[in-house]
């Protein structure tokens, strides 16, 4: 994850820069690879290790804003069926029950062919698509502390729903939400390459790893890193994030574990 | 039962008539469907035609009236691209689809459980640790690189399985995995969880005070209840493994559902695109109640949710 941040930094060549001369040079470890570029270079004589690093740039912006957006959209929903229960929480648990009947990739790929492929886009989609998770476990969070005696205290204290949610609730199912908040950020992550892969998500020239698996594929049957270095890439940022939330969770939820 | 039944699928009806007015407003509302149909070259009069022709001049809800109405006697149009009924593509290509999933999740499942039983017995060992990690491992493992790799250690290294297509049954095992690897990280954990729970029990402890012998115990006490719970799962991922195959599909060339979806979303074929969304969120709808309704009936305190 660093390393992609410091992508600008430590990138040893320009991503898009082309050159067709040094096309599908193989990686250091092979035979005719150099150390000019250490991962090879694609089709295009793109270095490869630079068009890495800057797609796992690309990967965590969209993790990250897909998860704030269907973050929002969740939060919103859970807190409003968690605390006001009732018929708010039958709509709420309804809306829930129609979205998760949606195939999710299915309809990501057929809103992005329609608005057209891009980065935004691919973000907008995700975020729209991915809220179920938070809108349930915010849900489960909020209903836990509502009876608490320090929510009962605000509210007799004559506090307004707004802020008793605001000032009591959301701070103290923050922890739960950060958890959520770093699966729908590895889910994110995993679809937008998904997308990618089929040409429907981030589009070239820019180096996402779905799109860099993609245009290996044809290469793949006498290059086979062209397509294992994205993958594993893909796979360690996945898995790191997914840890992540896992430590979380067992830092503000010790009883949760197992 | 029958009450909670009942109620069950006039919920169930209601939100198969969401989904089916989400996805046609999702479709209506992020484009104009008549350029798009038209294609990049096409000038002003040829879409006003197109737009004439589809019905796209109509007011949303008559579409829509129209749409659903024939939806309901399985008449969905005709493809823009195939000029051949909807019905029959998705006639023709759902067994694939279906037939895949259903091997994906034999395949999940035969080796998901024994590996949860095992875990949850040997708790705490390093075989416990080694089943976390495979599920952890699944969990962040894109499929759709997964079943590259498939096909680069079997097919081209190994040469034991085909590379692509539908020809025989050997064309199925490698999508089979890939789909199926997807749905075990749930299974294993549901399944480890669930023995644990059981393990401790007092009937369990009862059966091993009588001198049964462990395996039995294990196989007949235990696993039969830890199973149920899995089971009703089972049903859920197999609806998301129908989603999720369209990627599958596309790696492998199956030409089943998932890859007509693709090709449909690229030739902008709409009608073939929302009656998938609407058959894939139909299938998911009645698993789940099925779920629903199994899990109500083996454990009656269900019944009052």
């Amino acid at each position: 994850m660093l390393a992609a941040l410091a992508a600008p930094l430590i990138a040893p060549h320009d991503p898009y820069a082309q050159d067709v001369s040094r096309r599908l040079i193989p990686p250091i470890w092979q035979a005719k690879g150099t150390w000019d570029h250490v991962l090879g270079t694609d089709k295009l004589g793109r270095d490869y290790l630079s068009r890495l690093l800057y797609g796992g740039q690309i990967s965590l912006l969209i993790g990250i804003s897909a998860a704030l957006i269907s973050g929002l959209i969740g939060t919103v929903l859970g807190l409003c069926a968690g605390y006001f229960g009732g018929w708010v929480d039958s709509v709420v648990s309804y809306i829930v029950t129609t979205r998760l009947a949606m195939p999710v990739v299915l309809v990501a790929l057929a809103m992005a062919a329609l608005v057209g492929g891009s980065l935004k886009v691919v973000v907008l989609v995700l975020g729209f698509l991915l809220w179920d998770r938070f809108a349930v476990v915010t849900r489960a969070a909020t209903q836990q502390i509502r009876n608490q005696d320090f929510v009962s205290a605000a509210r007799a204290a004559g506090l307004t729903d707004l802020r008793i949610i605001r000032q009591e609730i959301l701070p103290n199912i923050m922890n739960a939400l950060i958890v959520v908040a770093t699966l729908e950020m590895a889910h994110a992550i995993l679809l937008e390459a998904a997308l990618s892969f089929l040409g429907l998500g981030v589009q070239p020239p820019l180096p996402s790893w779905g799109l860099m698996i993609a245009e290996g594929k044809q290469y793949m049957f006498f290059q086979p890193w062209v397509i294992t270095i994205p993958g594993v890439a893909l796979l360690l940022l996945v898995l790191a994030i997914n840890l992540l939330g896992d430590g979380l969770r067992d830092i503000t939820a010790p009883e949760a574990r197992n | 039962m029958l009450a909670f039944t009942f109620r069950r699928v006039l919920v169930a009806l209601a939100v198969a008539l969401t989904v089916s007015v989400a996805s046609f407003l999702l479709l209506h509302l992020s484009g104009d469907l008549a350029t798009a149909i038209a294609g990049p070259e096409a000038t002003g009069p040829q879409i006003a035609q197109i737009r004439q022709d589809y019905g796209l001049d109509q007011p949303l809800l008559t579409q829509f009236l129209t749409w659903g109405w024939r939806a309901l006697h399985l008449d969905f149009g005709n493809s823009f691209y195939f000029r051949e009924s909807v019905i029959d593509l998705l006639a023709a290509r759902l067994p694939i689809t279906l037939y895949l999933g259903i091997i994906a999740l034999a395949v999940a499942l035969f080796v998901a459980i024994p590996l949860g039983v095992v875990a949850a017995v040997k708790r705490d060992t390093w075989i416990d640790r080694t089943a976390l990690a495979v599920s952890v491992l699944g969990q962040a493992m894109p499929s759709f690189w997964f079943g590259l790799t498939l096909i680069l250690i079997f097919s081209v290294n190994l040469r034991w399985l085909p590379v692509s297509g539908n020809a025989t049954w050997k064309n199925f095992v490698l999508p089979a995995v890939a789909l199926g690897y997807y749905a075990m990280p749930a299974v294993m954990r549901l399944t480890r969880n669930g023995m644990l729970e059981v393990l401790a029990s007092d009937y369990v402890r009862t059966a091993r005070a009588k001198g049964l012998p462990p395996r039995k115990i294990l196989v007949r006490h235990a696993l039969r209840n830890a199973v149920i719970p899995v089971i009703a799962l089972s049903a859920v991922q197999f609806g998301f493994m129908l989603g999720g195959s369209i990627v599958i599909e596309a790696v492998f060339s199956l030409q089943g559902l998932g890859q007509l979806a693709w090709e449909s979303i690229a030739r902008n074929d709409f009608p073939v695109v929302q009656a998938i969304v609407l058959v894939l969120a139909m299938i998911y709808i009645g698993l789940t109640l099925a779920a629903d309704l199994l899990n109500a009936f083996l454990d009656p305190r269900l019944r009052q949710a």
